[in-house]
């Protein structure tokens, strides 16, 4: 077999140099470049974006569609003991402008704004000629009118949300709820007083809005708004009410400067009522005056005279120094202590101490006082409150003025057990008088309504000692005592008047301060009222005639709203309606 | 092998479009909480100004001036009142 080689003639196609590629490596490579080339710069334009300037970029997204918003929180409500509304908070809108921006809405939208906020044109103008960058037009608009001043879409006029107050019981409870300012800050009263826990905490969000201005998503940490407690009040505004008319018409009718009353619940302390005249309106706070805005009741001390009386025959009853039965020569119905001279309003002859209480003599009570030495009576005056603050966490609580024993004369120790030369406010005169509505309890005062726990005070004197008194004081008003007008039908009361001569430039003036101070019911005590009249000058100025009335009147209601059962015959029912009662 | 990365492919666009229509879904439900919530704001504020208008309705002196006035009642004196007692083991 012979083997041929082919001749060389032709080329396997790959081979075929026709198909040879004829380009030069560097193009393709260029090319492969140039594409790493754009890659790169893709590569290196995303880390710029992506890690150099990120928080630029993520800044200008955020304030694209996120948004940081204050939640608002309101104040705490006061109410009275039983949820009565005393002081609430309602949304108002403040209505402010970028005074530059404003100037630039025309007149007639000016106009409009003027009438939507009640103010002259010329108001409004002044308002925008301010060089600030920020100025309240008007604050406290209510909602409706703020969302029609919105619609106006003016130029550089903004709204923000705040609280206005409302007191709905208004003048009758001003002095103790007090008011806020516009800032939601307590400026009197237990709106004061109670202002950090009234006042509360705005929470914030931050929140992911669309285009449509609609929140989609929750983003980050949010707070939560925190309300302001509520804060109760022991105060009952049924007896409130009472106690501030009857107050009123006391004032009105014996032509009188000012007054004061105080209903205090004997078996817990609390005080039910707290009145005050003059008063004001605190929804409406233009032009008032100091003595409107006076709590007298707290923050004014008077000479309490003969209302004092009871606790000097308490403590010489509890020293054993006299009987209940005891008895005293008052006559002639005046007496001198060194140089000084005290007398009776009317003399009396011989009397027992208990009628010394009844016919209120300061003979008989300064001889009484007399029998111990001034150290002791300091201490019983100092423990039932005398001239130290009652400690109600209220703004202005006075101590009153109870000189210290080693400074004491004989004649002041005299006239200071009939209430002259020592100073007391109403309420410290109130909560005194505890001690013989509790058995010899001095009860703490609360003016936050206390849930039925039972309360207990500090004995001063001994039950039997306070009997005793209770039935002085019961006698005090009596036909024989010094003020039967203080008397409450269905009730056995008791109580002591005062009339003292007021202080004037360091004398005594002809100006009273009458009061009466008392308890009821006597056989189981359960209420102590106040009565303070100052400067009656419509023909009486006797304890029992001016203030007198008005206790009874606010006594009777008060036993009354709290259903108190009655321990003196009225009229009782016969047993036929009984059964067919519930 | 290639099929099988298929499959996983498939997976994933469907996982993917899920989360989209999920994440749509949670922002409406969610933009429906917030209308609610706003609602039962507005409702409270409401009810705080219907508070306030019954306690400014119902002060004591309004009462009492309606009560003398309009409807002539008075409170009864001593005399004209009765006491009834509890019939025995009554509370």
């Amino acid at each position: 077999m012979v083997v041929r080689r082919r001749p060389q003639r032709g080329h396997r196609f790959t081979e075929s140099p026709v198909l040879q590629l004829a380009l030069q490596g560097w193009r393709s490579r260029t090319v492969g470049l140039l594409l790493m080339a754009a890659f790169l710069a893709l590569v290196a334009r995303g880390f710029y974006l992506q890690v150099i300037n990120n928080d630029f970029l993520q800044e200008k997204g955020d304030s694209r569609y996120r948004r940081d918003i204050e939640v608002s929180a309101s104040r705490g409500k006061i109410t009275d003991r039983n949820g009565d509304m005393l002081a609430v908070s309602t949304p108002m809108k403040s209505i402010w402008a970028i005074p530059g921006d404003a100037r630039t809405m025309a007149a007639d939208q000016k106009k409009q704004l003027a009438a939507l906020l009640e103010m002259s044109s010329r108001e409004l103008d002044g308002k925008l000629a301010s060089e600030k960058t920020f100025t309240f037009v008007k604050r406290q608009v209510p909602p409706e009118t703020a969302d029609r001043i919105a619609k106006l879409k003016l130029p550089g006029v903004h709204q923000e949300l705040e609280y206005r107050r409302y007191y709905p019981t208004g003048d009758m409870t001003a002095h103790i709820v007090g008011f806020t300012g516009v800032d939601d800050k307590g400026l009197e009263g237990v709106e004061l007083a109670f202002q950090q826990s009234l006042l509360g905490h705005p929470g914030s969000r931050t929140v992911i809005r669309d285009r449509r201005g609609s929140i989609v998503e929750d983003v980050g940490a949010t707070k939560p708004p925190q309300d302001g407690k509520d804060v109760r009040l022991a105060l009952d505004s049924k007896i409130q009410y009472l106690a501030f008319s009857n107050l009123k018409a006391a004032v009105d009718t014996n032509n009188a400067k000012a007054g004061g009353a105080i209903v205090i619940d004997a078996r817990s302390g609390e005080i039910l009522a707290l009145a005050n005249w003059p008063t004001y309106n605190p929804n409406n706070r233009h032009s008032l005056s100091g003595a409107q805005l006076r709590n007298r009741a707290i923050t004014d001390t008077f000479e309490p005279g003969s209302v004092m009386k009871p606790f000097t025959a308490a403590l010489a009853l509890d020293r054993g120094k006299v009987r209940f039965d005891t008895v005293i020569n008052t006559a002639p119905g005046k007496l001198t202590i060194g140089t000084a001279t005290i007398s009776d309003a009317h003399p009396h002859g011989a009397l027992t101490v208990a009628q010394v209480i009844q016919k209120s003599s300061n003979v008989g009570t300064a001889k009484i006082a007399l029998g111990f030495p001034p150290k002791e009576m300091w201490e019983m005056f100092d423990s039932v409150g005398f001239g130290q603050a009652p400690n109600l966490g209220f703004p202005g609580e006075v101590n009153g003025r109870l000189r210290p024993w080693k400074t004491w004369k004989p004649i002041e120790q005299a006239t200071m057990s009939y209430g002259h030369g020592i100073a007391v406010s109403l309420v410290q005169l109130a909560r005194a008088y505890t001690v013989f509505a509790r058995d010899g309890e001095l009860m703490p005062l609360s003016l936050i309504r206390l849930d039925d726990t039972p309360v207990h005070g500090i004995r001063i004197f001994s039950p039997q000692t306070v009997r005793e008194v209770r039935a002085m004081l019961e006698m005090a008003v009596q036909p024989e005592g010094t003020a039967p007008k203080a008397r409450v039908a269905g009730y056995r009361v008791g109580g002591k008047t005062g009339t003292a001569y007021k202080i004037e430039g360091g004398v005594y003036a002809r100006k009273y301060v009458a009061s009466f101070v008392g308890i009821a019911p006597i056989s189981e005590p359960r209420l102590v009222v106040a009565v303070m009249i100052d400067e009656p000058s419509g023909g009486a100025h006797y304890g029992g005639d001016v203030a007198g009335p008005a206790f009874s009147q606010i006594m009777s209601g008060a036993l009354r709203t709290l259903g108190v059962p009655q321990d003196a015959p009225v009229q009782v029912a016969e047993s036929t309606a009984a059964k067919g009662a519930l | 092998m290639v099929r099988f990365n298929m499959i996983l492919l498939l997976i994933a666009v469907v996982c993917a479009l899920g989360v989209v229509t999920s994440q749509h879904r949670a922002r409406k439900l969610f933009q429906d909480l917030e209308s609610e919530q706003e609602r039962a704001r507005q409702l409270d504020v409401e009810y705080g100004q219907l508070q306030l208008e019954l306690s400014t309705w119902a002060t004591h002196p309004r009462v009492e001036q309606i009560a003398r006035s309009r409807l002539h009642m008075v409170l009864p004196d001593a005399a004209g009142r009765v006491v009834a007692p509890l019939p025995k083991g009554a509370r």
